[in-house]
This record gives C-alpha cells, structure tokens and sequence, in this order.
C-alpha cells in the first residue's frame, strides 16, 4: 500500500500493515510532544492554520467523527463533516465523482470511513497528489489511528512494549481494530499477542497474522498485561454467530472476577462504545484497571500527531 | 477458396499430429493434412513457418454482454476479440438482459453474431427461469433453437429440490447442463477466498466448504438424474478430487477450470487489486498445483477463459464492491504459453484442454484436424513479444491483471470454416 | 571565533538584574527557546538565583515554515511549569536571527495566557532580521554575512562556532 513517499515519510495513513517500528514509534513519539497542547489554556496551536479537513464518512460514527474534528480544531485546521449516505456510492462512478468534487473545493486531507475493506486506499489512490488520506475504518480492515491510540495508551502505563502479554477479547472476525491492533502490537514486539472469542467470532488462519487463538476467556486472559476488550455489534447478538448478548456476557463478558485471572497490574481497555453488561462489566469498566478514559482523551493528541505528520510529509514533498 | 497454410508446426491432440507440415482447406472444410491433394491448386497459400497450427480454440464460458449490458461489451465486439485471439467459438452465458431462457432472445444473438462475421456464438440457455432459481426455463423450445447446453450460470439456486426437477427435465430434454458449483449460503457474502489474506485484508471470505459441499449435491443429483453434467471453473483442490472419484466410479461427468485460477492464487489479491476479484475466488497455492495436475493427467478436460468484460467503473471501486471477472480472451495463448513454460503440463495438453476438449464436452463435430472437419483453425506465434495496454486489447473489456505487462504469445491467423477472420501474416 | 560565552553571561546576568531591580518586577520568570536558549535561560536563571524553575518552549508547532519543510523533528515538547498568567516572562534564545523563531515563541506565551512583560534576551545578535523584533539584552553582537552561520554547542562548557553555510 502506497503511504510513504521516497524518505519513508507517511504521506497516507491508511494501514498498519507494512509499518516499521521506527515509523510507529514516530507516531507514538509525536503525540508525545502533542499531548501536552490540550492541558493549556489555549488548547490550539497554529501548524495547520489555512489547512482545509474533510471528514468523508461513508459510515456513520460520532465518535471517531469528533475526535478527528476536534484534532484538527486543535491544529487550528478548518473542518467539514461530510456524512454520505452508503446508497449514494454504490456505483463507483459517484464515489469517484465524489472525490472530485471534494478536490475542487481546495481541500488538504480527507479522513474516510467507509464499509468497505480497502477503500480508504482506493480512495488514496484516486485523489489528486497534493491531498493526504487518513483512515478512519474502512470494513474489516484496518482503523490504524485507533490502534495507535491503544498503543500510546499501553507505553504510557507500562513504558515498553517488549515483555507484555496482550489479550484481545471478543469479535475479531468484524474487527478492523483487532486487525490494526495485532499489527502494531507485533511491529512494537510485544511478548505475546492473543485473540479470545468463540470459533465463529475468529477468523480463518488469524496465526497467520501472530496472533493465538483462545476459545475461552479464562485461559485466554491468564497473567494478561493488557486486556482489550472490543465491541461486540447489535446485528451479531441473536445472529448465527451467537445465541444471545446475555450468553454472551457469561462466556466471554469481563467481570471482576475473571479480571484476577490476568496479571495484578493489568490495564483493561475498550475502543468504545461500551456495552455494558454485553462484553464488559461496569465494574471493570469504572474501575481502577480501566483505562477506557484514558484512551478517548490519547485519541486526540494522535490523531493531532498522525495529522501533522502526513500533512507535513505532503509539504516537505512538494519542496 | 482454396488455402494452403504452410510450414507451420501442426498440432492435433485429436490425432495425436505434432509436425511441421502443411494444411489444405477447400471451402469451409479441411481436405488434407500433410501432402496437398491430387489436384489441389491453392487460391492462397499463407507460410506459417516458425508458428504453431492448431484446432481452432472453443470457449466454454464468455460473456457477451449483450443484450443488457452494451456497456461493458457487445457480441460484435466479443466477437472480433475472441477471432483475433484464436477463438473460433465462443459460449456465451445466459446471464444477459433479458436472460437467453426463450427462443427470442436466442434469436436475437444470432443476428447479432451473424452481423459479427467472427467467431461463431454457441448459446448456453437458462437453467430456470431469468436465472432466478424457482421455475424451469423453456428448456425444450431452447434446445430446439440451437441451444447447445443450459446453465444457471454462476446464479446459484438456492432451492436444491428446484435444481433437482432442473437437472431432471434437462435429462429428459436430452441437454447437457453446465454446473456451476456454489453453495448459495456460504458464497453470498464472501468476495474472496477464506483464508489468512482474506482474514490479513478483512474481506469476507468464501470457505473451500462452499465448494465441496456444492460438488458433492450436484454429484449425487446427476447420479440421480442420469443428465449429462459438466462442471464448470472448479477452484479447489478438494472439489477436483470429487470428480476424479465420482469418473472412477463411472459417472460420465465432465470438468473445466478458469485459466485464471490455474494463473494466480489468493495472494495476487496483494493490496485489493480489483482485477484479481474473480468468481469462483482465486485460492490458496496447494489449490493451483492440484488444478494444473489435474490438467496434466486429464482429471479435468477443459481449461475456459471465462472471459467477463467490464467497463471501467465496474473495477474502480474498493475491491469488494467491484464487479468480479477478468477480461480474458486476448491474453489467453501467452498466457496459456507461460503455462507451458513453466512445466505445468506440455503444450499438446493444453492445446487438447482448449480445442478437442471443449469439443467433445459439447458433442460437437469439430475441434480436430482430420479431413472433412470444418476449417476452424488457430495460428500462433509462440515467440512475438506484445504488451498488454487498452489499445491493443480487442476485448471491449479492458479489466485484466496483465495490463501494461509484456507477454510472449500472439495470434496470427484464425480461419472459421474456411475464411480468414483474422490474419496479420504476410 | 574565540568568544568567552562565561564572560557574556556574567555580563548580561548583571545587566539583567540591573533590569528587573529598575522596573521593580517581581515573580520574574524565565522561558528558553529549544534547544540554546534553554541552556542560556538556565545559566541566566542560576545566576539571578532565581526561585522559579525554567520554562522550555519547544516552537515546532507555531513555526512558520510547516507548510515548507513538514514537521520538526523534535522530541521534547513545550514545558511551562508555572502559570503565565501576570507574569514577568525572560524570554531567551541563543541566537537572534530573523526573528521568526521569538515571534513563534511569543504566539505559543500567549496561548498559555497573558503574561505581564516580556524581556528579550539573546546571546548573540547578529544581522538579518525580517521582523520588527529587538532584543532588550544582548550577549555580543556579530556582523555576519547570509553565508555565514553561528552556533551555539553545549549543555556543558557552552561555547560558539562559526562556520559557512551548507548550501
């Protein structure tokens, strides 16, 4: 996938896939130094000023939408949030059309999310050179700013990344976070990555990717440093892949009890929404290992950082 | 007419003919392979050394695209590309608007083809009616206006009692039936083979199950029924297993696979390129090998081009949006060729796969050079160098993964009963 | 180039309390620019003995030239440990140059909140400014060509170099 330009410099930030650990660690470093800018008064600096952000949303998601708008508030960028309908696109020729219309406007960056795995690369690939591409999920394929968030989170609580454990419970067979996460989490040399869920919650030939298959949350969470819990999606309760949201809890939920089965200084996390009681237990969730919090307010200053840095490899680029 | 093609390397699985020599054609027909007859003074004599003759070749699946989708292609243009590729006939799928399920339409692509002046169009009918799984298609009043085979194409039908009266009624109509082996439920979602890249790129994708289960239905259903059954694009190494149990055990079945999936695997997908989004799905490695062995021993007869020509917005979309097919008439000899080059099976098997094969899967009367067959007759120079690029693809279809590339095969003579439909010797 | 870096500094910290005691300021703080100026800021701050500690201002994020040459590639971020709010602010930078640097450093300030005054200092001065700004307290003054640079190496044994500019 073509995200990085001849220095090496994400140009798109599309996958995690094919990153280097020096690249990631770039990001994590960067938001780093962005982190402190939401602790003061004036929570903006000036390093995108004149900048135009297009959230194009295929997909609709308030969460990630703000985050991403108040990342680019925060740059000093200007925003628009543009929600399109999935109906509007399913022909190709209004998508690339689309686009087009968007590169007339003068923009500089488009964040996507779409449905469909690859389409933020597609649309990478169609647009004209001069604008950046951020991938805000796209179908089951990757949502590599929230992976990088999780992992900004983790160096923060356990400093380095070489001896951890890290269990990711849950519908990883839908997840472009697990994805994302089993990526970064193997390029920063974790220990031992983990998957937990049901067999029809785990996608074919995932060990492929570095990650072990648990079908038992008990085991699968056993002397776990980071315990990643991830949405499970209203249309996959009551579904073939699962009997019930309330079965579901009792299999693989995160509970206070199942919780001391992982190492004592393990940190519980969640991309969010939570579904309370359906994967997660409010007590975990409001708890002292939670740091679901945490995660929402590291969002910003990666995204802030991810912004920057493409943005700034498009300006050194055409220099 | 009188033509002599000389010089050539002829090659005629049928006869088991590998030489260089020479072929007389008077009229639409073949008179001699070899010496020229008593007599016979050639109106033109076109010399073909340094080139291989063979067998005219037989599609056994294209999409003509018309009527219905004259955007993507039309029967003329299919038509020309498939001639100037060594095609001198080509199947066309009932999957066209309105569905080849009554003799008008049957009707209509005939004048079309005729108009062509190309390859000549063999019709595939309608399994069920438009393809939609629930009532039989006028099979009867399709043979009899020259339907050569029906199919449901790759529209599965999801109603295995309605697919049992299907192949039942074809049996007793005489027709052979195309099998496209899909399991209804487990292919609909999928838009690429299930595995680790399908799980690495987070595309649905479509277990091997689908296609084992679907072979092993169909298998038992044409035992059943007693109907003559080919079984068309086999992908898996395990559905190419069944059929060789099911001929040992004297089920006269027949079996094709895609050049496309003897060619590329899963991992071409790379980075979502549409052009590898094909139907059946591209599989795994071991999958390939089985396939092209299975070329190799004659498990399977036939190699198909299924050819499915797209305008270009079909393909510029994300890869599980994009309509799936290549485009595959006019890459198909180097393609084949490389094939050959690469030891998967020699080049008289792969000649037969798309010449005698074909043929004899149709219980038609060509597909061979003996004296008297008809003149359909393929000529390619094994060594011309050609890159791919929209211009010199005579396809309408421009979606193949081999654009911009440099391939080694061209075709350079196709005679289709005795006339010249494409030349570009001397 | 032999300049005594000690020498200046001993000069500009009396120079710099003479300052502070005319205006009669209070709760004076200092704010070194990345990397030099912090160096300075800190030998200045030791000097004056003064109670606070040193602010760093890391000016990647208000560089005026993102849109040219892309993000700095800095690790440390900005640090003001103390409230800016009415406060007299010693800002220090080791090299006045064009002045784009203190005009970044002055637009971060005040994004932290409204200090008091601000009092420029500068180790060394030398020629080229594109902006109207003017250090209060100068180390040394260097007449220098376009072609030539000055840099400043440390943290320990702060000392000067010259040298032609890459082109």
């Amino acid at each position: 996938m073509n995200q990085l330009d001849e220095q090496e410099r994400l140009k798109h930030f599309l996958t995690i896939e094919g990153l280097s650990r020096a690249l990631l660690t770039e990001v994590l470093d960067t938001a780093e130094r962005f982190s402190p800018v939401g602790e003061r008064a004036v929570k903006n600096v000036p390093l995108l000023r004149g900048k135009t952000v297009v959230n194009l949303f295929f997909e609709p998601s308030t969460r990630t939408r703000t985050t991403f708008e108040l990342a680019a508030k925060r740059l000093s960028a200007d925003i628009i949030n543009l929600n399109i309908a999935a109906s509007a696109t399913t022909k190709g020729e209004s998508l690339t059309d689309t686009l087009r219309t968007l590169e007339a406007m003068q923009c500089d960056m488009f964040v996507v999310r779409h449905q469909n795995s690859g389409a933020a690369a597609f649309i990478a690939k169609k647009v004209a050179p001069h604008i950046s591409v951020i991938n805000a999920g796209d179908g089951r394929y990757q949502h590599p700013t929230q992976a990088m968030l999780d992992m900004f989170t983790i160096r923060r609580v356990k400093q380095n990344f070489n001896d951890l454990i890290v269990a990711i419970v849950g519908d990883i067979t839908h997840s472009r976070v697990a994805r994302s996460e089993i990526q970064a989490l193997s390029t920063l040399g974790v220990a031992e990555i983990r998957v937990v869920g049901p067999k029809t919650l785990i996608p074919d030939k995932i060990e492929a990717l570095g990650a072990q298959v648990f079908n038992d949350i008990e085991t699968g969470i056993a002397g776990a440093d980071v315990v990643i819990m991830l949405r499970l999606q209203q249309e996959r309760m009551n579904s073939p892949l699962l009997p019930s949201a309330q079965e579901y809890f009792q299999s693989y939920g995160l509970t206070e009890q199942r919780l001391k089965l992982a190492d004592k200084n393990a940190i519980v996390m969640h991309p969010g929404p939570i579904n309370r009681g359906i994967e997660i237990d409010s007590a975990v969730a409001d708890g002292p290992q939670s740091v679901i919090l945490n995660q929402v307010v590291h969002g910003i200053a990666v995204r802030m950082a991810v912004m920057s840095l493409v943005i700034g490899a498009h300006a050194a680029g055409t220099n | 007419m009188h033509l002599c093609l000389a010089g050539a390397r002829v090659i005629d699985p049928a006869t088991g003919t590998d030489k260089c020599t020479n072929v007389y054609i008077k009229g639409t027909r073949i008179v001699r392979v070899g010496r020229a007859p008593q007599g016979f003074t050639p109106d033109q004599t076109i010399c073909l050394e340094g080139q291989i003759l063979a067998p005219g070749f037989i599609e056994l699946g294209a999409h003509l695209r018309e009527p219905g989708f004259e955007y993507k292609a039309t029967i003329a243009s299919e038509c020309r590309a498939a001639a100037s590729s060594g095609f001198t006939s080509v199947c066309c799928t009932p999957d066209t608007m309105p569905v080849i399920d009554n003799a008008s339409v049957v009707e209509h692509i005939k004048q079309r083809a005729h108009t062509a002046r190309a390859a000549r169009v063999l019709y595939l009918g309608a399994l069920t009616h438009g393809l939609q799984g629930d009532v039989l298609a006028e099979m009867r009043a399709l043979k009899d206006s020259g339907c050569v085979a029906v199919t449901n194409a790759d529209c599965a039908i999801r109603d295995t009692a309605v697919l049992r009266h299907a192949l039942a009624y074809a049996a007793s109509c005489g027709l052979t039936v195309f099998l496209h082996p899909i399991d209804y439920w487990l292919n609909r979602d999928g838009k690429m083979h299930e595995g680790a890249v399908s799980t690495r790129l987070g595309i649905p994708g479509i277990p091997e199950a689908e296609e084992i289960i679907a072979v092993n239905r169909d298998l038992t259903l044409v035992e059943e029924t007693g109907v003559r059954a080919h079984f068309c694009r086999l992908s898996s190494a395990r559905a190419i297993s069944l059929i060789k149990r099911a001929r040992r055990a004297g089920l006269p079945v027949t079996a094709d696979v895609a050049l496309s999936n003897l060619l590329f695997i899963d991992r071409d997908v790379g980075s979502f390129d549409p052009n590898y989004h094909l139907r059946p799905p591209l599989r795994e490695a071991r999958d390939r090998r089985h396939l092209r062995a299975a070329i190799k021993k004659r498990d399977v007869d036939a190699i198909c081009g299924n050819h499915e020509p797209h305008d270009a917005d079909a393909k510029a979309m994300p890869f599980s949006l994009s309509a799936p097919g290549i485009s595959s008439l006019d890459t198909f000899v180097p393609a084949l060729l490389s094939l050959v080059e690469q030891g998967a099976f020699d080049l008289n098997t792969a000649i037969a796969a798309v010449s005698q094969a074909p043929n004899d899967i149709l219980g038609l009367s060509g597909g061979a050079l003996t004296c008297d067959s008809p003149a359909d007759i393929c000529v390619f120079d094994p060594s011309q160098k050609w890159t791919v690029s929209k211009d010199t693809l005579d396809s309408a279809g421009k979606n193949t993964p081999f654009l911009n590339q440099t391939m080694r095969g061209k075709v350079t003579l196709t005679v289709i009963g005795g006339r010249i439909v494409h030349n570009t010797n001397d | 180039m032999k300049i005594d870096v000690a020498e200046l500094l001993d000069r500009m910290s009396v120079e710099l309390q003479k300052n502070i005691t005319a205006e009669a300021r209070e709760n004076t703080v200092f704010v070194g620019v990345h990397t030099g100026g912090v160096w300075i800021a800190q030998h200045l701050h030791n000097r004056l003995a003064n109670p606070f500690p040193v602010g760093e201002l890391n000016i990647a994020f208000y560089r005026d030239d993102f849109s040219r040459i892309g993000l700095h590639p800095t690790v440390e971020p900005s640090k003001l440990p103390f409230d800016v709010n009415n406060r007299h602010l010693i800002l220090v930078d080791d090299i006045l140059y064009t002045g784009r640097t203190v005009r970044a450093a002055m637009n971060e300030i005040f994004d932290y909140g409204r200090p008091s005054s601000i009092t420029l200092v500068a180790l060394v001065e030398r020629g080229g400014r594109e902006l109207p700004i003017k250090a209060d307290i100068v180390g040394t003054r260097l007449n220098l060509a376009a072609s030539e640079h000055v840099k400043l190496f440390g943290p320990d044994h702060l000392r000067l170099e010259l040298c032609e500019a890459k082109t």
